[in-house]
């Protein structure tokens, strides 16, 4: 099917530009677009399941465009195991964003749906460029509707949250930038699959590493550059924090597996225990941060921080386990790990925001300490939370713990410690996630603001139910997930544990 | 003396028809405004723009020229990169007096001296663009300065505007000295002012008589661009003048001082390519430090953008740094970009201003998105495009630079580069957050609604897109002038 990526990528884009000239006069009509518009990207990104050819590692339903001859720089699209789901995952998560906004925004009501699946096509377009120009184009135009999202519609310290989200993902963005045109001067072309081929000695592969690292680890983020994600989340509309959390998280986990281990990989084998460090710093000191918050946004804020630590985690475990075992079977668990977290963590971090943002349009106040008891009002929407909440905190049978459990054994496989400090994250999840369900969920009824609270209503169940069913399939059904990355991992297995050093 | 023909025939007129149109046009629009001038003030204005189309008309027409020709002696030089910026200049000061217009009508200053003088430095900029000797190049250079000094201050009861004025006069007047002096040492150590020549005589090591007249040189063109340390006047400047003159100083002579950059530096002394990269490149460095540092602080629009300006000429003179042809047409393509979205910029400053309300400080761009929603939003467009973000076509100019110098293997001046980029964006996203995030203050007056000017400046934030989206037309344009 020709050219679907394309029709995924300006389908939302078109639709958010009409909703923007429909105005706030139209807003009904504006809704109405921008719903019927994410279904029917969610809709049109289903052939992409079906038709996907699990054998090959290739990139597939391929779409290459000349767009600037000089450069040898093309409009050039694929599909392939890594990144489909999160193309999927995207479609899927947008359209709840748009839903749970429904009535609620109502500034500029227009411009936020506008931007919203404006957002969409340039995040599938993110994930879908196989040209590293084309890629770098979406992956900064991207940051313009979100600076607007939490500065416009965001809390009481949006402006600052806002223009610090903003600097530290250029900042990361601007090295990158000079490391893809450093290839591009050496390999003649922008073809993300060129870069990946292109002999680099040691000495450039640890500068364009440590570039990567700086814009990657700022979006996933890592610790010590995370700061700006709780001051966003906190400030950030609900939808806002719903894309930042489940979705342009992942693109710096993404960027990793795209870019950094097979671009590389001498320099990935040589600084993995930088790497992982950081990721199990983020695990266990992130987990301690999260205990003692305050604010529910911050709270999941910090957890994902934690999670995101998994992801990069699991894909840097490779070196390691190949040591440790000395055969690369078994080496792509932890690459499995974590793409299957960043799915999982997509849906329940969402999952989460949402559950947030239902209580803060009632009561208008993230304070956890304003809470207590809302399953005496809300029961259904309390079992939601309380299914989520274990999701976060990586019970089996959702998807929260295939993930988790996944890169447990690989780290396992590496070494005994890494696996260790990964599992304290287990009990870590669970205090500050079950902590948090007990303190908003249950026992008696905090205050007489949540004696009157009202239970969900349909359109809140809807999105809800829809996030709760997908979180169960994956973690119970997770195989046809493994399934489409297999060919996938197995080739970044072989890109990152070659050498590229020219002899 | 190489080859040129000195009669004056109708072939050699006809490549030079831009500068022998626009003196006969300059004499015209002089006597329109003696005469008619006081009784319909709008005259001259109508009359100066209808030259400027038929000017660019003609200039199309008789002047296109697709190979390299000298004429007059070897004082002039004719090639397509010289035609293609005369058109560009006709373009970008006919937009400067159409956005200029109601700017000037409220503050009843709408007088003919403005046009007059636009189209004077307008043959100055032509001059420059086509000089081939070191004589052209310093007609072209005062012509052009002694035009802007008098506009500068052309509100003549403006204290701030003389002020400014005469700061920028006696500064001028310095660094003209500079040029003159490099440029008798060059004379004096070659024997001829013909640029072709010279590149032909200088070779690299150059002898200490060379070095000392290129550092002179490099001294003026540094001032003529605005590079620190030699910046000092433009601050003062772009905030003391008439905004209409900031607008035209900010935008027409820079595409000028690229030539000149370019004519003299970059080919009539190519063959100390060496000893100027490297004078550039502190140059360069301390403009993008400078500017971008100091920008941070500022609380006047116009101050902001002067220092702005500032290291946006770090960024062009990166081009310059690399000594390539391939960083000749980076420094072309970004300098073309600049003028592209600094016309719009201040565009937009000149019609959020009113009779008696100048709209030159921040606070005044306070939720001007409630106040004038088109207005912010080409704003915001310009400012993402100066920042270098994506889809915005400054983020291209950005990268060609970046690409010059890794060709060149400037590797510090990447990071640098890159670094400065990023302090960079936080005024500009400053002035979107003042624009789109603060509550307007109240008291402010509507901005000009004015429809002929609002089409303009959205066909040029249009241009802006589209120039980011599919960049490769005018890529190829400017590598194509270059080689």
């Amino acid at each position: 099917m020709h050219g679907l990526l394309s029709v995924l990528i300006w389908l939302p884009i078109v639709a958010g530009i009409v909703v923007l000239l429909l105005g706030e006069r139209n807003i009904v009509a504006g809704r109405w677009v921008s719903l019927i518009a994410t279904i029917a990207t969610l809709i049109l990104s289903l052939p992409l399941i079906v038709g996907f050819n699990t054998s090959t590692a290739d990139f597939q339903f391929t779409e290459k465009l000349e767009w600037i001859p000089r450069f040898h720089a093309y409009y050039a699209l694929g599909m392939d195991g890594i990144s489909l789901p999160l193309v999927v995952l995207t479609a899927f998560i947008t359209i709840f964003v748009v839903i749970a906004a429904w009535t609620v925004i109502e500034v500029r009501a227009a411009q936020y749906f506008a931007s919203f699946l404006i957002m969409e096509g340039l995040m599938i377009g993110v994930f879908s460029a196989t040209d590293a120009l084309l890629f770098y184009f979406f992956w900064e135009a991207m940051l313009i509707p979100m600076f607007l999202i939490i500065g416009i519609w965001g809390g009481p310290r949006r402006v600052y949250a806002t223009l610090k989200f903003f600097l530290y993902t250029f900042l990361g963005s601007v090295f990158m930038l000079a490391s893809l045109i450093y290839m591009y001067v050496k390999a003649g072309d922008y073809s993300i699959g060129h870069f990946q081929t292109l002999p680099l000695t040691l000495v450039e592969q640890r500068w364009i590493f440590v570039a990567f690292l700086l814009a990657f680890a700022v979006k996933v983020p890592m610790w010590p550059v995370h700061t700006w994600l709780p001051d966003a989340h906190v400030e950030a509309p609900t939808g806002g924090s719903v894309i930042l959390a489940a979705i342009m998280l992942k693109m710096g986990g993404y960027g990793f597996l795209r870019f950094s281990l097979p671009i590389a990989p001498d320099a990935s084998r040589e600084l993995d225990m930088l790497l992982i460090s950081l990721s199990l710093i983020a695990v266990v000191y992130i987990g301690f941060v999260a205990i003692v918050q305050q604010d529910m946004k911050k709270l999941i804020a910090y957890s994902s921080i934690a999670h995101m630590g998994f992801v990069t985690l699991g894909a840097f475990l490779v070196y390691d386990i190949v040591r440790a075992t000395g055969s690369v079977q078994g080496a792509g668990m932890g690459l499995d790990g974590a793409m299957v977290q960043m799915v999982s963590h997509g849906l329940v971090s969402g999952a989460l925001f949402l559950c947030v943002g239902v209580l803060y349009d009632r009561m208008h106040t993230r304070q956890i300490a304003d809470y207590g008891g809302v399953i005496n009002t809300m029961p259904i929407f309390a079992a939601f939370m309380v299914l989520f909440g274990l999701a976060n905190s990586g019970l089996p049978g959702t998807s929260g713990f295939v993930g988790e459990f996944l890169v447990i054994i690989a780290a396992f496989k590496a070494s005994f410690w890494y696996s260790f400090l990964a599992a304290v994250t287990l009990i870590l999840g669970a205090t500050y996630t079950l902590w948090l369900i007990k303190r908003v969920v249950y026992g008696p009824i905090g205050n007489d603001r949540v004696a009157a609270l009202q239970d969900l209503n349909g359109r809140e169940f809807l999105v809800l139910a829809a996030l709760a069913i997908a979180v169960l399939l994956v973690g119970i059904w997770p195989a046809p997930l493994l399934k489409i990355m297999q060919p996938t991992i197995h080739h970044l297995v072989d890109q990152a544990i070659a050498t590229k050093i020219p002899l | 003396m190489p080859m040129t023909d000195t009669l004056v025939t109708w072939s050699t007129i006809q490549t030079a028809i831009a500068e022998a149109y626009l003196v006969a046009a300059i004499c015209v629009v002089l006597l329109i405004d003696v005469f008619a001038g006081d009784k319909r003030p709008g005259l001259t204005s109508t009359v100066t723009l209808v030259a400027l189309a038929v000017g660019a008309a003609l200039t199309a027409h008789f002047g296109h020229i697709r190979h390299h020709a000298v004429l007059f002696d070897g004082m002039y030089v004719a090639d397509e990169l010289g035609y293609v910026l005369k058109l560009v200049g006709f373009l970008v000061v006919a937009v400067v007096l159409l956005y200029s217009r109601s700017y000037l009508e409220y503050r009843k200053i709408l007088r003919g001296e403005y046009y007059v003088l636009a189209l004077t430095a307008l043959l100055g900029i032509f001059v420059l663009v086509s000089a081939n000797s070191l004589l052209t190049v310093y007609i072209g250079v005062e012509l052009l300065a002694l035009s802007v000094y008098a506009m500068v201050a052309f509100d003549r009861d403006n204290g701030v505007a003389a002020e400014s004025a005469i700061k920028y006069f006696v500064l001028g007047a310095i660094a003209s000295g500079a040029l003159l002096y490099g440029m008798s040492l060059i004379y004096g150590l070659t024997g001829t002012l013909n640029l072709e020549e010279i590149a032909v005589k200088l070779h690299s090591p150059s002898s200490l008589g060379v070095t000392l007249g290129l550092v002179f040189i490099v001294v003026a063109v540094a001032f003529k661009l605005g590079a620190v340390p030699f910046h000092m006047w433009l601050p003062d400047v772009y905030q003391g003048s008439p905004t209409s003159v900031t607008l035209f100083v900010s935008t027409a002579p820079k595409i000028a001082y690229f030539a000149l950059t370019l004519r003299l530096l970059a080919h009539g002394l190519q063959g100390t390519t060496v000893e100027w990269s490297q004078m550039l490149a502190i140059l360069a460095i301390l403009s993008l430090v400078v500017g971008n540092t100091v920008a941070l602080v500022q609380t006047n629009i116009k101050r902001l953008m002067a220092y702005s300006a500032i290291s946006n000429v770090g960024f062009i003179v990166l081009g310059f740094v690399a000594g390539t042809p391939s960083g000749y047409t980076a420094a072309l393509y970004y300098t073309l970009i600049y003028v592209l979205v600094t016309l719009g910029t201040f565009g937009v400053i000149l019609l959020v201003g009113r009779a008696g309300y100048e709209a030159d400080k921040l606070d005044d761009y306070k939720g001007l998105y409630q106040r004038d929603p088109l207005l912010a939003l080409v704003m915001m467009m310009l400012m993402f495009s100066t920042a270098g973000v994506p889809p915005f076509v400054g983020f291209w100019a950005k990268l060609r630079i970046f690409q010059a110098l890794w060709e060149t293997q400037h590797f510090w001046l990447v990071v640098i580069a890159a670094a400065m980029s990023v302090v960079g964006a936080f005024y500009y996203l400053r002035v979107i957050k003042i624009m789109y995030f603060d509550q307007p203050t109240g008291e402010a007056p509507a901005t000009v609604r004015s429809m002929g000017v609002r089409l303009v400046l959205a066909v040029n934030a249009a241009a802006v897109l589209i120039l980011g989206v599919l960049p490769s037309g005018l890529l190829d344009l400017c590598s194509r002038l270059i080689h």
